[in-house]
């Protein structure tokens, strides 16, 4: 087949098609595209950022957030938004998969010159996955990593004193979640997961610019530039409900790419009726950790109560109703505090990773 | 983490392996060059390489034709695809394959350009073509 000429500038030789569009485009008009249609999601009506607010980048050093936090740098740049950016990982204690992807965000934080801040599950929750599969399986261990990153990652934008995260989640996984929401009939977060911005009283800001970034897009993206990144399959992952949804996905889109940012579209056009909102629970803070929550315990103290307590998968249906007196010596999560500073730098000195190791690794 | 520090080099291939996996060496069991064979470089991302004996990058020789196609059928992308799978695959044939064709997730670059704009299955390989299979079914 002779070269196809780019549908955008018309003379150089097109590289990719776009799962989207159907456009074939040439290197430098994909990154042209992909990086302005990521500002027109972040600028579009109120625009999700504001002039001088602190942001962190949930960082894992897989594709999507590798790609985010080059673009948003560069996008920052280009427009001037007026952000400090910081780059926030999560050790989940998980050997041979976060060890690994932790030295990338290391290297990532040295070439964007971010400061980088590592909370892990041993140190906030006192369990890290490797002790949690082991006593709970691994069936539903997943159950418990989603809650203890969603909590660690907040705790971390606390103390790091920013109003806002950004995640890496892209157009795929925001259709997979649709997709899972409407088959296990969880109404109120199908309601809110296509939000590009979702914040409730007392919680910090949370978006995903990469809305609607297809996977394809963010891994061309990531190839061309060459970017640091490190792929590996989660080893506690294999039987999760996602997986399921994502390969379900993948089909659909080699079938139809629309598919998924039609799924999407379906997923805001679901409105919720008052009446079906008013029987929501309202949030409170969690009795014991300060965290925000729907009962008095939030899920991550009940599944660690039920850690403490030797359960093993019974710890999932660990009961809200249970009284809150802690038994003896078992461990408890950290009071959860916000230092509400708007934009004004934090009193208390940040523990950031130090930048002088990989910066070492570098020269060498 | 110590022992690391021997080889710093992170991955910046922009396909998210790391390169302290050994640069590749000749493999047994790929054919020999020569004039009825064309030399193919492959390179495996988003952690394929694991299904194909843990090395990233490889260069094969596959038959100018199909075997036995009469009349002789150039080889396509289609044949190399079922060459690899029973080649080179070590591991899990599902998580690269899928009838004739690779698993839907799996992103196939010809000489760096998208596959989807070289005919997919029925692009006819050249010799020195570089090839990229990289995977985007793992977490991010």
């Amino acid at each position: 087949m002779p070269p196809t000429p780019c549908s955008l500038c018309h003379s150089a030789r097109a590289l990719v098609k776009r799962p989207k569009t159907g456009q074939q485009v040439c290197k430098d008009c994909f990154f042209e595209v992909f990086e302005t249609e990521v500002h027109n999601t972040i600028v579009d009506g109120a625009g999700i950022f504001k002039r001088g607010e602190r942001v962190a980048i949930g960082a894992s050093g897989g594709k999507d957030s590798t790609v985010l936090a080059h673009v948003l740098c560069l996008l920052n740049q280009r427009y001037d938004y007026g952000l400090d950016l910081f780059l926030l990982s999560i050790d989940e204690g998980i050997t041979g998969y976060r060890d690994d992807s932790l030295e990338t965000v290391k290297q990532n934080q040295v070439e964007y010159g971010l400061p980088l801040k590592i909370l892990s599950y041993e140190d906030l929750y006192g369990w890290t996955m490797d002790r949690i599969v082991a006593q709970v399986g691994k069936r539903n261990n997943c159950t418990f990593c989603g809650v203890f990153r969603r909590q660690a990652l907040d705790r971390g934008a606390a103390q790091l004193s920013v109003d806002h995260i950004v995640t890496g989640h892209n157009a795929d996984d925001i259709a997979e979640t649709v997709l899972m929401n409407i088959m296990r009939g969880d109404v109120a977060r199908l309601s809110r997961c296509t939000a590009v911005t979702t914040q409730s009283e007392d919680t910090i800001k949370r978006s995903k610019p990469f809305k609607y970034a297809y996977e394809k897009e963010i891994v061309m993206y990531a190839y061309f530039k060459k970017l640091t990144y490190f792929s590996t399959e989660c080893i506690y992952a294999p039987d999760a409900y996602r997986g399921h949804a994502r390969v379900f996905l993948k089909d659909l889109e080699a079938i139809r790419p629309s598919a998924i940012i039609d799924i999407i579209h379906s997923g805001e056009s679901f409105v919720l009726e008052q009446s079906v909102q008013k029987g929501m629970k309202a949030m409170q803070t969690c009795l014991r950790c300060g965290y925000m929550s729907s009962n008095d315990l939030c899920k991550a103290c009940a599944l660690l109560q039920g850690l403490e307590a030797g359960l093993d998968r019974s710890a999932l249906r660990q009961g809200q109703e249970n009284n809150l007196t802690v038994p003896e010596g078992h461990r408890t999560i950290p009071k959860f505090e916000r230092i509400t500073s708007g934009a004004s730098t934090p009193t208390t000195p940040i523990a950031l990773e130090s930048i002088e190791k990989p910066l070492k690794a570098i020269a060498m | 983490m110590s022992a690391r520090t021997e080889e710093p080099e992170l991955p910046s291939n922009g396909l998210g392996y790391q390169p302290r996996i050994p640069s590749p060496k000749p493999l047994g069991y790929t054919s020999t060059p020569g004039p009825d064979t064309l030399e193919i470089r492959l390179e495996f991302g988003g952690g394929l390489h694991l299904l194909f004996s843990q090395q990233p990058r490889h260069t094969i020789h596959v038959p100018r034709h199909v075997p036995s196609s009469s009349p002789p059928k150039p080889s396509d992308m289609r044949y190399l695809i079922r060459w690899l799978k029973g080649n080179l695959l070590s591991e899990r044939e599902e998580m690269f394959g899928e009838g004739d064709g690779v698993r839907p997730g799996i992103l196939v670059l010809i000489n760096d350009a998208d596959w989807e704009l070289e005919g997919e299955l029925e692009y006819e390989l050249r010799d020195r073509d570089e090839v990229v299979f990289i995977s985007t079914l793992h977490g991010g």
